[in-house]
């Protein structure tokens, strides 16, 4: 091989290397959440469905997608998780108004269709954790993670109230340091942290339904390709045997 | 004597001599393909081309089946996206595959350029060759940036304002170029539309006689090889060129296992990381675009982002534009700035292995530095490696004359 | 000698290639042309329509879109029903013997489930106008009541049925359609939701 050509390859990689690393930020706790996982799907959609539809909708998504990756019959959905839709081809929509919810909250509270990829799966899990008392907010609380959201502690009743500590870093700049709780919820903190993290497993699952159909179909490819790159790089060989 | 029959010996019957009384197909066959001869020497660098024809096809017919379902106005391109995403059957395939196929694209282009650059094939008489590709090269460009309004996220929208607005900076005329391109005072439905035109019909139709053209300049003068040996000046008795191999069987059976190969790199990024970390689909144009709220951090596609570093690293909007033009142009002068008469890197001295060197090291740091922010020491940083970018190109004069280079063989060098 | 193997190895090869890359792009094809057929939006839109028909008066029509088509509810009073036997002679299929018009629980004189509840496709079946209703009866003009199509003059009679004479070949389509509940009617109910 040239050496030119070796010396471009030592490069690519390490360029390649170097984007991987600026890519996550160091600030975030890993969810650690599984998409293959379908009981943790299911108790993330009955959270959403429960506590995060009433303000946000996700209108990409149809009921029937759903049913598909998390093993539920029509039936359960209906039963479960349609709150306002009749027909499992309906939509996750919300039945706040857009006019109700900019005189409320200041804005309309975003779409979640495609908030996991938008964001990633741990930010998202890193803002449901977030929320800290601050008595200047209108409403009661601040987020670490975005700083003047405009949402309230939606999830109050399962994990209580926290404060937030901040501490004087090694410039003197005033960063976060921890937080301290402050009143109970009705859930422990590991079960606060399994209820967050199935419901952003179900947000990264409706992101994108067909993750799972899509890896398996790349493995058939990927299977056939091989079998196809034999034959054809015997012919090469046989067809170059006459070449000197 | 090469007759027309297949391998499988389908023979030439009537139905063939009918066309070919009418419709030059055999001779075209003969000249362009079973007695078309190419060095057999090439290594895998000139797997490339091939290959950016592959990938053209694709993006031609991926995009076909996606402009059955996109809408191109403002109100409904991101829904009809995530349309073709969950509700067209098998409609996210043909996404992945428009979307992964943009970024291998450039991929291939990039590398099919710089095996150019190794191995001198721009030089005579392949200067118009060059040109013609530095032209499909820059329809390229032009074709990514406007697919990538397309799907209208935030990153389309600010994206195109940021670089639409650099037109503004050219003196008397800026202000009306934009209008001119936007038709509209702000990035809006109606500059949606027309990108669409453009991406969908005007730059494909000239892509694809840009290709057609260059095949036809390629074929002329026939094809280079790793050593920059002229197999035409060495001809056997029958006036087959002694290192030359027709390019039916023996370079389509080659390529074929090629493109296998990259078809296997290509279905690993369309089935396993369609998104490659952010790079290929970004993160925020998973979002809508909001004409209210500008993205943290606009970066441009990864693939223009070269270009990106080298327009930040000027303090001036106007200076940086011209910059960052002259960094995209300045390849089509190579055919004159190289004062080598060696055309092959294997033969040339080691200024210009380390220039070549360096060039390399430059386009991919300048390429990393353009996906960063724009902190101090990444602007010097951009600065330095601008320069030596600039350095590569126009004191290649200087140094190609005086490179000691060696002796190039009559023949090709092959190792079987 | 080695020739010979070299040329049935070659062939061989090149079958095993051609074979294995005709099977990888009839298999890539499939995507492409799946993808043409309707979308789950498609199928979403053109999902049953449920139609509650309690409150309608005898006599009285109400028009209702399913897949972007307009299909009319008539509930026939007695007197409407006592005239469908009077008009066979004049009609083209009054048997409708044509069975792509209408499902199987529609071959009889009233062409519905339930003879009271008419349910038929508002398209006249020679170009596709909007046949108007005409409930009056005009003996002196052998008309009993049913639908006149303005566009070409075609008549059909209360159960759609097509007079002789006319332009349109067919009687009037009758949509698949069920009684989910003594007074709910659910067109399309046999083709299947999203």
């Amino acid at each position: 091989m040239v050496k030119s050509t070796r010396i471009a390859m030592v490069l690519a990689t390490l360029f390649a290397s170097c984007n991987v690393f600026s890519a996550t930020s160091n600030e975030l706790e890993p969810a650690n959440n599984d998409v293959g996982d379908v009981h943790s799907l299911q108790r993330g959609a009955r959270n959403f469905m429960n506590y995060c539809s009433g303000c946000h909708a996700a209108k990409y998504v149809r009921f029937s997608s759903i049913a598909d990756g998390l093993e539920l019959t029509e039936d359960h959905l209906i039963e479960n998780l349609m709150f306002n839709a009749d027909k499992t081809f309906e939509t996750i929509e919300t039945s706040m108004s857009a006019n109700d919810a900019e005189r409320w909250l200041g804005r309309v509270p975003p779409d979640m269709s495609l908030m996991a990829r938008a964001r990633t799966t741990d930010y998202i899990f890193n803002f449901l954790k977030g929320f800290y008392l601050d008595p200047d907010s209108p409403t009661g609380v601040d987020n670490r993670i975005l700083p003047g959201t405009s949402m309230p502690h939606a999830l109050w009743d399962l994990q209580g109230f926290q404060s937030a500590v901040y501490v004087e870093d090694e410039h003197g700049v005033t960063v976060f340091g921890h937080f301290e709780p402050v009143t109970n919820g009705s859930m422990s903190p590991e079960e606060f942290d399994s209820f967050v993290r199935d419901t952003v497993n179900f947000l990264e699952y409706i992101s994108e339904p067909v993750q799972s159909k899509r890896r398996l179909l790349g493995f058939w490819v990927l299977g056939f390709l091989a079998i196809f790159w034999v034959f054809a790089s015997l012919l090469k060989k046989q067809v170059w045997k006459d070449v000197t | 004597m090469a007759r027309i029959e297949s391998e499988i010996g389908i023979p030439k019957g009537g139905f063939l001599k009918w066309i070919d009384d009418r419709f030059p197909l055999t001779e075209t066959m003969k000249i362009h393909a079973t007695e078309y001869y190419a060095s057999k020497s090439f290594n895998w660098w000139y797997v490339f081309g091939v290959l950016a024809t592959v990938v053209l096809v694709m993006q031609i017919f991926t995009g076909i089946f996606l402009t059955m379902n996109y809408k191109p106005s403002a109100a409904e391109a991101f829904a009809s996206v995530e349309y073709i995403m969950r509700d067209v059957e098998w409609g996210w395939l043909i996404r992945y595959m428009h979307s992964t196929g943009a970024s291998f694209f450039f991929i291939v282009i990039y590398l099919h350029m710089f095996r150019a650059m190794m191995y001198g094939s721009y030089q005579k008489p392949r200067e118009l060759l060059w040109i013609i590709g530095m032209l499909i090269f820059l329809a390229t460009f032009a074709e990514a940036f406007a697919g990538y309004l397309l799907p209208w996220g935030q990153m389309s929208y600010w994206g195109a304002q940021v670089i639409i607005s650099l037109f503004g900076a050219i003196p008397v005329v800026g202000e009306t170029v934009v209008e001119i391109i936007r038709g509209d005072y702000s990035i809006s439905d109606i500059t949606l539309n027309r990108f669409f035109a453009l991406h969908v019909i005007l730059i494909p139709l000239a892509m694809i006689v840009l290709v057609f053209v260059h095949i036809v300049a390629l074929h002329h003068v026939g094809s280079s090889n790793p050593d920059g040996v002229e197999i035409k000046n060495q001809k056997g008795p029958d006036g087959v060129p002694l290192d030359g191999v027709a390019f039916h069987p023996y370079h389509t059976t080659k390529d074929l296992v090629g493109i296998i190969v990259f078809l296997m790199i290509f279905s690993a990024v369309v089935f396993f990381a369609p998104d490659m970390g952010g790079y290929f689909l970004e993160h925020a144009n998973f979002e809508a675009a909001n004409t209210l709220a500008t993205p943290e951090h606009i970066a441009p596609v990864w693939y223009f982002t070269p270009f990106y570093a080298i327009l930040r690293a000027v303090p001036d909007k106007l200076g940086g534009a011209i910059l960052m033009v002259g960094a995209v142009l300045v390849p089509l002068f190579l055919p004159w700035l190289d004062r080598s008469r060696v055309r092959s890197i294997r033969y040339r001295g080691w200024i210009y292995k380390l220039a070549l060197t360096l060039f390399v090291i430059s386009f991919l740091t300048l390429g990393w530095l353009g996906t960063q922010a724009a902190e101090t020491v990444y602007v010097i940083m951009a600065r330095i490696f601008s320069i030596i970018y600039f350095g590569f190109f126009l004191l290649m004069p200087y140094y190609t004359a005086i490179d000691k280079t060696k002796p190039v063989p009559d023949r090709v060098v092959y190792h079987g | 000698m080695t020739d010979d193997v070299d040329q049935k190895r070659r062939h061989f090869l090149t079958v095993a290639t051609a074979v294995t890359g005709g099977v990888g792009i009839a298999f890539a094809m499939v995507p492409f042309v799946a993808s043409l057929k309707p979308s789950a939006r498609a199928l979403a839109l053109g999902a049953p329509v449920e139609v509650p028909v309690g409150m309608l008066e005898p006599g009285e029509m109400v028009r209702v879109m399913w897949r972007g088509r307009v299909v009319y509810i008539l509930r026939r009073d007695p007197d409407m029903l006592s005239r469908l036997g009077e008009v066979t002679d004049l009609l083209r299929d009054p048997e409708s013997e044509d069975k792509e018009q209408q499902p199987i629980f529609a071959v009889n004189e009233h062409r519905s489930i339930k003879p009271e509840f008419l349910v038929v496709e508002g398209s006249c079946t020679h170009l596709g106008c909007a046949p108007l209703p005409q409930f009056q009866v005009d003996a002196a003009d052998d008309w009993f009541g049913g639908f006149f199509c303005p566009c070409h003059g075609s008549r059909f009679d209360l159960s759609g049925r097509v007079y002789k004479g006319v332009p349109a070949p067919t009687n009037l389509r009758v949509p698949p359609y069920q009684f989910i509940r003594e007074d709910i009617i659910m067109i399309g109910a046999e083709s299947g939701a999203a």
